[in-house]
């Protein structure tokens, strides 16, 4: 019987089985934030063990809540920065190079095909995107991984969603991964890894597949994956010329991670997206989500967009040629953060830092920030905001506040009617 | 090894999040026991009352799906500096569920029927005792009194034995 691509990950890392069922895999990278590492990090101290695995194979940087708004935040980029200089960790992204961990990783060349990545944060699982085996841990797997360069899992079923048809207009990777996840339902992929296939995917953007495995824990699962092929190889291309002779041999290479035809999956979830519409979610879970028309007119004092879900180029750019010369809603506070200096830059030769500034919208810093309600447009109790980010629990954003997760194309309508709007009259 | 056995707090309700455990705007704390006053915070059940609710108790009964969301390990840490050591579930969120065994805590799964057996004895004056070693739970309250027994992997055990991850891991690694 064939394997998956997670199974051949699995076969290629383990370095140890300690009981039936558990397998020690070695990593090819850790990822750090200022948020989840620095009480690893005082831990090593504490227990005598001020030590990483290997400096080459760490990557570091403060996202969340930089430049630092309080004495606290300011003393956990001091132990992060401490900690990367005592250890000569060179690849540390402090203010002035820092961004949202899961799209500056990616940007700077962090991630390959095959490769078994852990980080203390959930959304790791974006980088599955690459046809890496990444995944969201917490601290103590976070400490071990810094120390000893290895993590322990079950090894995870899983789920293939085949996307098949071709997307309408104003619908996108946001779209589809909120459709996917109201159908798994938030526990649905629980210890499985979703694997994203079909032409719809083969056609989509290293920024788009990134969206699409950013939300795989919304579903519960471990990560998000999809094969590596040439859209890959060119993305990763200035990284990895010198290894293959072209990108050809590069995307034969990569072969030996795709999934076997043969493989075992314990569900596959067939979508024609050619039916599929803008979402935007209703409720306080990432499942709770109806096409836009359903929830049309509903007032919001916020649209946000960022963070590691959909603060990339492509997503700027879709908002930006939307809000061309246009105001926003006079009753809307309208936030941009890009999500790395790299986005930032490039965002603003191309303009579109230009058009968001004349449409009435803040441009702010690449941060992690009014995600999770840390920074940068914290809401009011009662407050309502449109937002491109991955979770919509309550108070998520800011004490008693809501969030209607959406695409950055049903967010920059929002942001022009100042209600939920559907995206198609503006593109 | 921890003690796993004392008075029990009800949650009755699927998918209570980390956000809801230990809301994102106390993770800029560097010390676990800075997060104890904040236990469950944003938590909004009819019957429950808040953080206070929590005092003196040593286990959580909850339904399924538990701890889905952020990888906060602060979520299973603002747990144990409160005095719970164990949850009982029909199913967590994967690295909410490996996070509370990396800390030596006890996350069991029971099946549905089990869970409304224990859900059944709920009242105030409601205790768990865990006997770890005969993977036996014994809830006794004014309701009645009912036994269960429970599975833990090898691995999940060990851990629980070890007192961790990190202890495992460095006699091992």
């Amino acid at each position: 019987m064939g394997k998956t691509i997670t199974e051949k990950i699995f076969d290629a890392h383990c370095t140890d089985e300690p009981f039936t069922g558990t397998y020690v895999l070695k990593l090819d990278a850790v990822f750090c934030h200022e948020i989840t590492t620095p009480i690893a990090i005082n831990d090593l101290v504490r227990r005598g063990k001020d030590r990483v695995f290997d400096r080459n194979r760490i990557k570091a940087v403060i996202d969340h809540v930089t430049p630092a708004k309080d004495s606290k935040t300011a003393e956990q980029g001091k132990i992060m920065r401490d900690w990367a200089r005592r250890h000569k960790i060179k690849d540390f992204f402090d203010v002035g190079s820092n961004g949202v961990c899961h799209a500056l990783f990616p940007e700077k060349g962090f991630v390959r095909p095959g490769y078994t990545i852990i980080m203390g944060d959930s959304h790791t699982c974006t980088h599955g995107a690459f046809g890496a085996f990444a995944a969201g841990v917490g601290t103590t797997d976070l400490e071990v991984g810094i120390l000893k360069g290895v993590c322990a899992f079950r090894k995870p079923q899983t789920i293939r969603v085949n996307l098949t048809g071709k997307p309408g207009k104003g619908v996108y990777a946001k779209d589809l991964i909120l459709e996917v996840i109201n159908k798994l339902t938030v526990k649905g992929a629980t210890d499985c890894v979703i694997e994203f296939h079909g032409p719809v995917v083969a056609a989509m953007t290293m920024d788009s597949r990134m969206t699409l495995c950013n939300m795989a824990i919304e579903a519960g699962g471990t990560s998000g994956i999809c094969m590596p092929d040439l859209v890959t190889v060119k993305y990763l291309w200035p990284f990895i010329k010198k290894q293959y002779a072209s990108t050809g041999a590069a995307v034969q290479a990569f072969k030996k991670w795709h999934s076997d035809p043969d493989a075992e999956y314990v569900r596959v979830l067939d979508i024609n997206v050619s039916k599929s519409a803008p979402r935007v979610t209703v409720g306080y879970k990432p499942d709770e989500s109806k096409e836009v028309s359903a929830v049309k007119g509903t007032r919001v004092d916020q649209v946000y967009l960022g963070s590691c879900t959909n603060g990339r180029l492509e997503d700027l750019a879709i908002a930006a040629k939307m809000l061309k010369g246009k105001k926003i809603a006079p009753t809307v506070r309208g936030i941009v953060s890009p999500a790395t200096p790299a986005v930032f830059a490039a965002a603003l030769k191309r303009g579109y830092i230009d058009t968001f500034m004349k449409a009435g919208m803040c441009v702010t810093n690449p941060t992690c920030g009014a995600c999770l309600g840390m920074s940068n447009g914290v809401l009011a109790s009662g407050e309502v905001c449109a937002s491109t980010t991955n979770r919509n629990f309550f108070g998520r954003m800011g004490k008693g506040g809501m969030v209607h997760l959406m695409s950055p194309a049903t967010a920059a309508a929002t942001a022009i009617t100042g209600v939920i709007t559907d995206p198609r009259k503006y593109l | 090894m921890k003690n796993f056995s004392g008075r029990v707090l009800f949650l009755d309700r699927s998918d209570i999040n980390t956000d809801e455990i230990i809301p994102a705007k106390y993770l800029t704390e560097v010390s676990k026991e800075a997060l104890k006053p904040h236990i469950l915070e944003d938590l909004k059940l009819p019957s429950f009352s808040g953080p206070a609710d929590c005092a003196g108790k040593s286990v959580i009964i909850t339904r399924a799906n538990f701890g889905c969301g952020s990888s906060r390990e602060h979520a299973p840490w603002v747990l144990e500096v409160n005095g719970i050591t164990a949850v009982i579930a029909e199913s967590y969120a994967r690295i909410f569920r490996q996070n509370m065994f990396n800390c030596g805590l006890l996350a069991i799964e029971l099946k549905k029927e089990d869970i409304e057996g224990v859900f059944a004895l709920k009242a105030d004056d409601a205790v768990m005792d865990i006997d770890f070693s005969a993977r036996r739970i014994t809830v006794t309250s004014s309701h009645g009194r009912k036994e269960i027994t429970f599975f833990l992997s090898p691995f999940d055990a060990s851990l629980v034995e070890a007192g961790g991850w990190v202890e495992f891991a460095d006699k091992r690694y």
